[in-house]
């Protein structure tokens, strides 16, 4: 789950790391009244979207003045802004951050990740900072500096030293960057975070270390203990089809094809979707419907993916375990009719009494198109979708 | 004798009396596991399901002599339930339960190197579908009849693809000696590789087919590994062709968030370790059974 800058900031302030003072606006007069509380004569508006990159989407602005700010904040406010992180939809801007300007001497990359080589928090610092970790890792290679904690006795204070040394600072900025490294450490181990980064962490000229941005994510898994990362959810920055899902307990990811997809099992829903791209289709979404099929889950499913209105087909995939096929082949069936499926739907079959459940269907009388296995499903579907679309008036 | 289980494994179930716990347990008897008894704090000195149930780990591994343990115990309390059966002397545990936090399982893999190599739980999971070796026992929550037991591993991370594998190796003929799930979260227990090298030295096993996907450096791992010390051939497929950069797949680890993680480059590592490739998921019979013939010809 991510957080907006602001959010992630206001947890890093608790944590000895320093950022500039900001304030939240959600209108372009606030915006400006927010400036003068804070105070000075240069101040960034920043659209607060969950993606980096925003500065060349014009989502970051310098101002010098009111009527500036009031200008940035009104072309931001209420629009989408596309960034290469968002994908071709964007993301809503409905709040904006208004900070004081502060004075770069130096720019640092750091970053806080779980390294799953190591199976341990990493922490990642350049002092090519500014930049994005792939452009650095690509012309910067050799800045980079890696190391990790051992997570029975915590981050100590020589790694954080380290570091500061690594990055070439000067004697005088050791001790503000080590308590800078050692809160960040803190911050991502207290909330179960998945990633913290800081970017640019800034020298600035009268000699502070201020954090200029931040990213923050946090492991869903452990969100039942972290209530108050929980509240910090903004859903207007969430694809609506994947909130829809995730409210009903599916796991559903939004792509951009036509061919609605209905599986169980995150392995052989991938394996579905590839299927369905080599038989020369593109899938509309991911959908993992869980283990047990149970008609109510599989009704849950149609809703979802039939909430996208570029699905132009269906491919159901069920392999029964636990549960049988006669048993899942009703859920389809009573699923179809309490929502009403107006697309081709393709459904395979497989696992404990796959025969039971494919005379279940075809004798339904519904349009069930059966399919014996995942090619011929793939084949199919992308044959009815075809079919659809080549009769579509225009 | 197939790897990690088999008849004459002694296991208990962690989160014994739960509905899920139940439910599988008395699958896995029906199908032949020596299942001797179970773990629920707060209900030890009962029976159920004919079978002893004890508060800790620790007095069912005294009364039971218990080697094996399989965890149906929430994810709150999972990771705690891994370190008990570490802490008791447990050598192999499964670990069903999807959904505990990365930083727990960080916690668990630090813990588990307490003890001496050969003291060691060798964990499988979390969020995994389990083992099984066909005709012998099962741990876990696969339908044990889409198993023909015989003389392929195999190896995956994902539940219903592995079970798609099995079934159409079972349309060719071709039988399995042990089936590992090892699950779908970033930080799991056993790697590829870790199991991997348990193959090889497996009498009972001719060949692996290992089952990846995006996300993670493991399948890379397990591929630099085969090509170095594999005597046996292994088959690989990777799931997520159609995976954009950046977003999670259903499970948690499969995610394409650095280089060499995306299905492709995964292909490509295998494919110059030497690996043969099944190219699309409904290939598996035919690339495993093509495998097994030229081998037999070479033999």
């Amino acid at each position: 789950m991510d957080i907006h800058e602001y959010q992630a900031k206001e947890l890093l302030s608790r944590y000895s790391v320093h950022v500039p003072r900001g304030r939240l606006a959600y209108s372009p007069e606030q915006a400006a009244y927010r400036a003068s509380e804070i105070g000075g004569d240069k101040w960034v508006v920043k659209a607060q979207i969950h993606s980096g990159a925003r500065g060349k989407a014009g989502g970051i602005k310098l101002c010098g003045s009111d009527d500036e700010i009031s200008a940035a904040a009104e072309a931001m406010l209420g629009r989408k802004l596309v960034t290469h992180q968002t994908g071709p939809r964007g993301k809503l801007v409905s709040r904006l951050y208004v900070e004081e300007a502060v004075d770069i001497l130096q720019e640092i990359y750091l970053a806080f990740v779980l390294d799953r080589k190591s199976e341990r928090v990493m922490i990642v610092a350049s002092a090519s900072g500014g930049m994005e970790i792939e452009e650095i890792a690509e012309s910067e290679p050799d800045s980079i500096i890696r190391a990790t904690v051992d997570p029975g006795a915590g981050m100590q204070d020589f790694q954080a030293r380290e570091i500061a040394f690594g990055l070439g600072l000067e004697n005088a900025m050791i001790g503000k960057a080590t308590e800078t490294l050692l809160g960040c450490y803190r911050v991502f181990r207290d909330y179960d975070a998945s990633m913290l980064e800081i970017n640019p962490l800034v020298v600035t000229r009268d000699g502070n270390l201020v954090a200029l941005d931040a990213k923050m994510s946090f492991d869903e898994n452990a969100l039942f203990r972290r209530p108050e990362i929980s509240e910090l959810r903004d859903k207007s920055q969430e694809d609506p089809r994947e909130t829809f899902a995730s409210d009903r307990g599916l796991s559903y990811v939004g792509l951009d094809g036509n061919i609605g997809c209905i599986i169980n099992g995150a392995g052989l829903a991938m394996a579905t979707m590839d299927m369905i791209k080599i038989a020369g289709g593109e899938p509309a979404n991911f959908l993992d419907i869980g283990g047990g099929a149970s008609p109510e889950r599989v009704a849950k499913s149609f809703r979802a993916v039939l909430g996208d209105k570029k699905v132009e087909a269906i491919l159901v995939n069920i392999f029964a375990g636990i549960n049988r096929c006669d048993w899942v082949a009703e859920g389809v069936i009573k699923a179809i009719r309490e929502v009403g499926v107006p697309v081709p739907l393709v459904v395979r079959l497989a696992g404990t009494n796959v025969d039971e459940g494919k005379r279940i269907l075809a004798e339904s009388g519904e349009a069930i198109v059966v399919a014996d296995t995942l090619a011929e499903a793939a084949e199919k579907t992308v044959a009815a979708w075809r079919s659809v679309t080549m009769n579509k008036p225009g | 004798m197939a790897i990690l289980l088999n008849r004459d494994t002694r296991v208990i179930v962690q989160g014994f009396t739960g509905k899920i716990g139940s439910f599988h347990a008395e699958d896995m008897k029906r199908y032949g596991t020596n299942v001797v008894g179970g773990v629920t704090p707060g209900k030890g000195g009962q029976t159920h399901l004919g079978l002893p149930v004890f508060n800790t780990v620790k007095g069912a591994v005294r009364e039971t002599a218990a080697d094996a343990s399989i965890i149906f115990v929430p994810p709150p309390f999972a990771a705690d339930s891994i370190m008990e059966a570490a802490d008791a002397g447990i050598k192999f545990c499964v670990c069903i339960t999807d959904g505990i936090p990365s930083q727990d399982m960080i916690r668990v893999k630090r813990y588990m190197r307490r003890y001496r190599y050969q003291d060691r739980l060798r964990l499988i999971g979390p969020n995994c579908a389990g083992i099984i070796s066909p005709g012998q026992a099962l741990m876990g929550i696969m339908p044990g009849s889409i198993y023909l037991p015989g003389r392929v591993g195999i190896v995956g991370r994902s539940g219903t693809l592995g079970y798609e594998a099995a079934s159409q190796m079972k349309a060719v003929g071709i039988g399995v000696s042990t089936s590992v799930g090892i699950g779908g979260d970033p930080i799991n227990g056993s790697s590829f590789r870790d199991i991997l090298e348990l193959f090889e030295k497996d009498d009972d096993t001719d060949a692996v087919v290992m089952i990846g996907e995006i996300g993670g450096p493991q399948e890379a791992e397990a591929a630099l590994w085969a090509r170095d010390n594999m005597k046996k051939p292994l088959i690989a497929y990777i799931a997520g062709l159609s995976a954009p950069k950046g977003k999670r797949m259903g499970h948690a680890g499969a995610i394409i968030s650095a280089f060499g993680e995306s299905a492709q480059e995964k292909v490509e590592i295998l494919r110059d370790a030497g690996v043969a490739i099944v190219p699309t998921p409904s290939a598996f019979g035919q690339v495993v059974a093509a495998v097994m013939a030229e081998r037999a010809k070479a033999a």
